[in-house]
């Protein structure tokens, strides 16, 4: 592949992973609230467009013709670097995430994914620390939030980012950790080969993804600090508006909200995604052989996205279920239980990939 | 290209470094840091060390530094005070930071391990390299830091542990 294809190709992947991530995300905004709604027993957003569908558009249309209001005494370079860092360091990750295998269309072959490459032997490849960058973002998305919270110069705002830097520094510890499990059965660092890893089925039709292989207290350890992470219900803290008004964005208006609105819900997806590559054998799925070639195609664009519609559900459903912790139990939990379950099952694993080697 | 990025992520770096020591908020010496921090990891990367550079990212820039950030949010820490300083300081500081960088850039240059030195990007450092080396031929150290970490962790332990009486 020539340097000038190489950068086509890669604009074209990050054009498309972009534009359906931000239509991901609006939607997700409306799913949610028509999830939400339906569990409450009312109709959630049901008057622009058929089924309210066209809700999302009329709210982007409101986030940017709204005045946008910087108030008085906030630290002002901080408080407009904020937003930007947040939904900057939200987007990015999405980048290491392998979407499907490699795709070839007019004579080019390519991986569906940003980073990856078709390497000399036709494989697909990507950057072999793909994971620990997917980590490392994530981990500096909270300067957004602890400086949002930190340059308003208000106490809720302070008080919300206090609560969210504290929080995502605790969980980040089990989030980590609950992922080596994983890394030490596949023993490779590389989004795709993780994926590669889990390709194979047991009797046909049961898929080997980790889950399976008996990480799946790994996997719970995991969907729990990740809603700590995404400081979603029951880990909402940083934006309790019972307490805190809402937290850290309390003093953002318009569409500098909308771009910590835009950043959480990013988050979610990169979450969700890491979670189906991690644990669900990412784009893998049981094999269909009876389906017609052009079908099988498509196959694995579809099983993707089922999963991550899936953990979305998820979010949304516990969302309406579950109430918000106290704070000392959110860390108690955090440090006192997750942390402990992370670390035992890190050293089961170990014993067991050792023993068998 | 390698060149290029090298030469502008090092300006990068002494230039945030430069900015921590003359910023007189608490919060901009922080961020500035945090800039360092950053541009180290890319240097890391350009020589080739990606397991390095993004462990440097994720414990530097995604934990440390957070906490510092979160010391300063919770004490409010104001701008900082100048004294007048010393008229000793005014006269010899910068020709002294001359002649130190001078000298010390000589005797790096005297002691310049000829056939050691590797091109930019040349470093090949993954991750099962990195831990193979940490377990065999750096064991001592590895295990001497995790003792010091263990002791930090626990004088922790004690200083947080509220007194009875």
């Amino acid at each position: 592949m020539s340097a000038l294809t190489f950068l086509i190709v890669a604009i074209i992947k990050i054009a498309v992973t972009l534009g359906v991530l931000l239509t991901v995300v609006a939607y997700t905004v409306w799913l949610e609230r028509k999830v939400v709604g339906r569990m409450q027993n009312r109709w959630g957003p049901s008057r622009v467009g058929p089924f309210g569908l066209l809700q999302p558009l009329a709210d982007g249309i409101k986030f940017l013709l709204k005045e946008d209001l910087v108030p008085p005494y906030v630290e002002k370079n901080i408080y407009l670097l904020a937003p930007g860092l947040a939904l900057i360091m939200a987007l990015t990750s999405i980048a290491m995430v392998p979407i499907g295998p490699i795709v070839h269309l007019f004579g080019i072959s390519t991986p569906m994914q940003i980073t990856g490459v078709v390497d000399a032997s036709g494989h697909a490849s990507d950057i072999n620390v793909g994971i620990l960058i997917v980590l490392g973002i994530t981990s500096l998305g909270v300067y957004g939030i602890a400086l949002a919270g930190w340059s308003s110069n208000s106490k809720y705002s302070l008080l919300g980012s206090l609560r969210a830097s504290a929080q995502m520094v605790s969980y980040e510890v089990s989030l980590g950790l609950s992922l080596v499990g994983v890394l030490l059965m596949s023993s490779t660092l590389s989004l795709t080969g993780i994926v590669h890893a889990q390709l194979g089925t047991w009797f046909g039709f049961i898929p080997q993804w980790y889950i399976f292989k008996g990480q799946i207290v790994a996997f719970f350890v995991y969907l729990m600090a990740a809603f700590a992470e995404t400081n979603r219900i029951p880990f909402d803290m940083p934006e309790a508006e019972t307490e805190l008004v809402a937290g850290y964005h309390t003093e953002y208006s318009s569409m500098k909200f909308a771009m910590f609105f835009m950043a959480e819900y990013a988050n979610m997806v990169t979450v969700a995604c890491i979670a189906s590559i991690m644990f669900l054998g990412g784009w893998s799925g049981p094999p269909m052989s009876f389906l017609p070639a052009a079908i099988q195609a498509f196959l694995p664009l579809v099983w993707f996205s089922l999963k991550i519609f899936c953990f979305l559900f998820l979010y949304i459903w516990i969302r309406g279920t579950l109430p918000r912790f106290r704070y000392d139990q959110l860390m108690a939990f955090g440090w006192k239980f997750l942390f402990p379950l992370a670390l035992a099952n890190v050293i089961v694993t170990a014993f067991i990939v050792a023993i068998r080697a | 290209m390698h060149l290029f990025l090298f030469l502008f992520f090092g300006a990068v770096c002494a230039g945030a470094a430069v900015n921590l020591l003359i910023q007189r908020k608490t919060i901009n010496s922080a961020l500035s840091l945090i800039v360092v921090m950053g541009s180290l990891a890319l240097l890391y990367l350009l020589l080739g060390a990606e397991f390095v550079a993004v462990v440097q990212v994720i414990i530097y820039a995604g934990a440390i530094m957070v906490l510092f950030i979160f010391v300063i949010m919770l004490l409010n820490a104001g701008d900082e005070e100048q004294s007048k300083g010393s008229n000793v300081a005014k006269i010899f500081g910068i020709p002294s930071l001359f002649a130190g960088g001078i000298i010390g850039i000589w005797v790096l240059l005297q002691h310049r391990p000829e056939e050691k030195l590797l091109p930019i990007g040349a470093l090949y450092g993954p991750a099962d390299k990195v831990g193979m080396m940490l377990f065999t031929k750096y064991l001592l150290a590895f295990e001497a830091t995790s003792v010091l970490v263990l002791i930090a962790i626990m004088g922790a332990v004690v200083l947080a542990r509220r007194s009875d009486s």
